[in-house]
């Protein structure tokens, strides 16, 4: 189906009567070129970029719920490129690039919205640590800039600028990032991968893979035996469960990250604001609601349910950056299972077992990598060899020790 | 969630730090065979289960003990709190 204004008029002038679904109900076929496993955001990019740019469209997508179930409807829509490392930062800035061309490409309304991510520090050894990634961003093609004090009390004048104990020293600003309306990324690429011919099945869970000679063949499904000549792995939270079906053992634990919205209030909080003292970050929504997150709770869990400390936790970290919050009544709290890798960046890489691929450890960012990481992926599974700006996210580099640890925190997933 | 200490009885978890996956009791013997493979396996590979799981929780604000925690990871049910100590001399004296 093809949105345009015309086509809304003329809608609207007949009883909106001629809306079709975005997507076929197929059943599945007996066999296909490639199956991806996990109808998430990423999964479904897999498919879109492998039908658009790669021209394979005999593939199938293979969900256990329903499509947009997982994190991708979950997540608290951030949109950046600020990254340190330059195993990194490319990728996050490719991944920009991609958004800022989303909707236009995949003739559907995302609600793209590039209203600019700020990050706050409050002492002069942050300061000098975002001076750092400011540059390094700068060196990828990003934008970054920064803010004074001065700046940011005409900016967002709310601030608690004279907190005592975290006093606000300036930010650092990247106009073009902002937040996406999370579950129209789904839908938009589930429509355009769908109109190329990709099969999206939902209601259909992998229950093991089919290998012979150490070689990947096809999967079993809820729905029955489904071949295949390539099979690519990308479910998010539930990583290690799918890999382990085959006796893969992941660098990865499973962590439960929550998100929380308040009633609808009006405009207030221009952009997204990071706490830099503590971990919180906020936007707010089109229907008015802030949006806001901090810290995944931290033990292993596979609940899509947390518990009451972190949510203290966060509701103190906003209220200390921004007191005028603090009467805001919350409305809804989630949670979302997060595949936290051992040094909190991503896998995108084959497995051992031959055409079996697998793409995951996105900790708690994997929805503003979507676009590139399905673009990578595609990449992968369609040429097998590793796109550029992904080279370095491979199993082998726990064993080589050039691990892309962000935070300098060691093999421990809670902490990154 | 609340931890049944078994010197201190039920205390808060925010009164603890968790290290993950108890496995990292067992560290290989450097000596040993093969023991470059058995440390990637112990420094980065974890089973991450969904469901009974046995993880390590230091009583930071508290005793400071190590427990040994085996938890539901769907239900967050804690089914046993040993003392870590304890399981590792039981561990050498076998
Ligand atoms: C509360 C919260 C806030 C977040 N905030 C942000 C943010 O602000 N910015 C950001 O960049 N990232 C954020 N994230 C992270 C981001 O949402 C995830 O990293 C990303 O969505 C994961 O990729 P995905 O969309 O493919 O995952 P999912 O949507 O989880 O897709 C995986 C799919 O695999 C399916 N699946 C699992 N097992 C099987 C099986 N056996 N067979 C078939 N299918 C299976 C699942 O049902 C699921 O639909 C947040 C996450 C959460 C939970």
């Amino acid at each position: 189906m093809k949105y345009s204004g015309i086509k809304v008029l003329w809608e609207g002038l007949r009883g909106n009567m001629g809306w079709k679904p975005l997507w076929r109900n197929p059943d599945p076929k007996t066999s296909y070129d490639i199956i991806i496993v996990g109808g998430g955001g990423h999964g479904l990019a897999t498919a879109y970029y492998l039908a658009e740019k790669f021209k394979i469209t005999n593939i199938a997508v293979v969900e256990k719920g329903w499509l947009g179930s997982g994190n991708i409807g979950r997540n608290t829509t951030i949109i950046r490129s600020n990254y340190l490392l330059p195993q990194n930062q490319p990728f996050y800035e490719f991944s920009l690039k991609l958004w800022e061309n989303l909707e236009q490409e995949l003739n559907y309304n995302s609600m793209v919205s590039q209203r600019g991510v700020l990050n706050i520090f409050h002492s002069d050894s942050q300061r000098d640590a975002f001076v750092r990634r400011g540059n390094a961003m700068l060196m990828s093609g990003a934008d970054a800039s920064l803010l004074g004090v001065n700046d940011l009390k005409k900016m967002v004048p709310f601030l608690d600028f004279q907190n005592s104990r975290f006093p606000i020293k300036g930010g650092l600003w990247q106009p073009r990032g902002g937040t996406v309306r999370h579950d129209a990324v789904a839908w938009g690429y589930a429509k355009e991968a769908d109109s190329r011919g990709v099969d999206i099945i939902e209601n259909c869970e992998v229950t093991n893979f089919l290998v012979k000679n150490g070689r990947c063949y096809g999967v079993e499904t809820t729905k029955g035996v489904i071949k295949s000549k390539k099979v690519g792995v990308c479910v998010a939270g539930s990583s290690s469960q799918v890999m382990g079906k085959i006796g893969i053992n992941l660098p990865i634990e499973s962590h439960v990250l929550q998100a929380f919205v308040s009633e609808g209030l009006k405009p207030v909080i221009p952009g997204v604001i990071t706490f830099g003292a503590g971990h919180f970050y906020v936007s707010q929504s089109n229907k008015g609601g802030l949006v806001f997150g901090g810290d995944i709770d931290g033990y292993n869990s596979y609940a899509q349910r947390g518990n009451l400390p972190v949510i203290e936790d966060v509701c103190e970290g906003g209220v200390a950056l921004m007191p005028m919050i603090g009467r805001a009544r919350m409305l809804r709290i989630w949670g979302g299972i997060m595949d936290m890798s051992m040094d909190g960046s991503p896998i995108i890489d084959k497995t051992n077992i031959k055409n079996l691929y697998f793409n995951g450890g996105w900790c708690y960012g994997g929805f503003k990598a979507t676009p590139a990481s399905g673009f990578c992926y595609a990449h992968l599974l369609a040429t097998g060899t590793s796109h550029h700006d992904a080279k370095d996210f491979l199993f082998n580099r726990f064993e080589k020790g050039r691990l892309i640890d962000e935070k300098g925190q060691g093999n421990q997933p809670n902490l990154h | 969630m609340l931890i049944d200490h078994p010197l201190l009885g039920l205390r808060d978890s925010t009164e603890f730090i968790y290290m993950g996956d108890a496995k990292l009791l067992n560290r290989p013997n450097w000596k040993s065979k093969n023991s470059k493979t058995k440390f990637i396996d112990y420094g980065y590979l974890r089973k991450n289960p969904a469901g009974v799981h046995k993880e390590l929780w230091y009583h930071e604000q508290g005793d400071r003990s190590w427990l040994v925690v085996t938890r539901n990871t769907v239900t967050h049910e804690i089914l046993k709190v040993e003392l870590a100590r304890y399981l590792k001399s039981e561990a050498n004296a076998k």
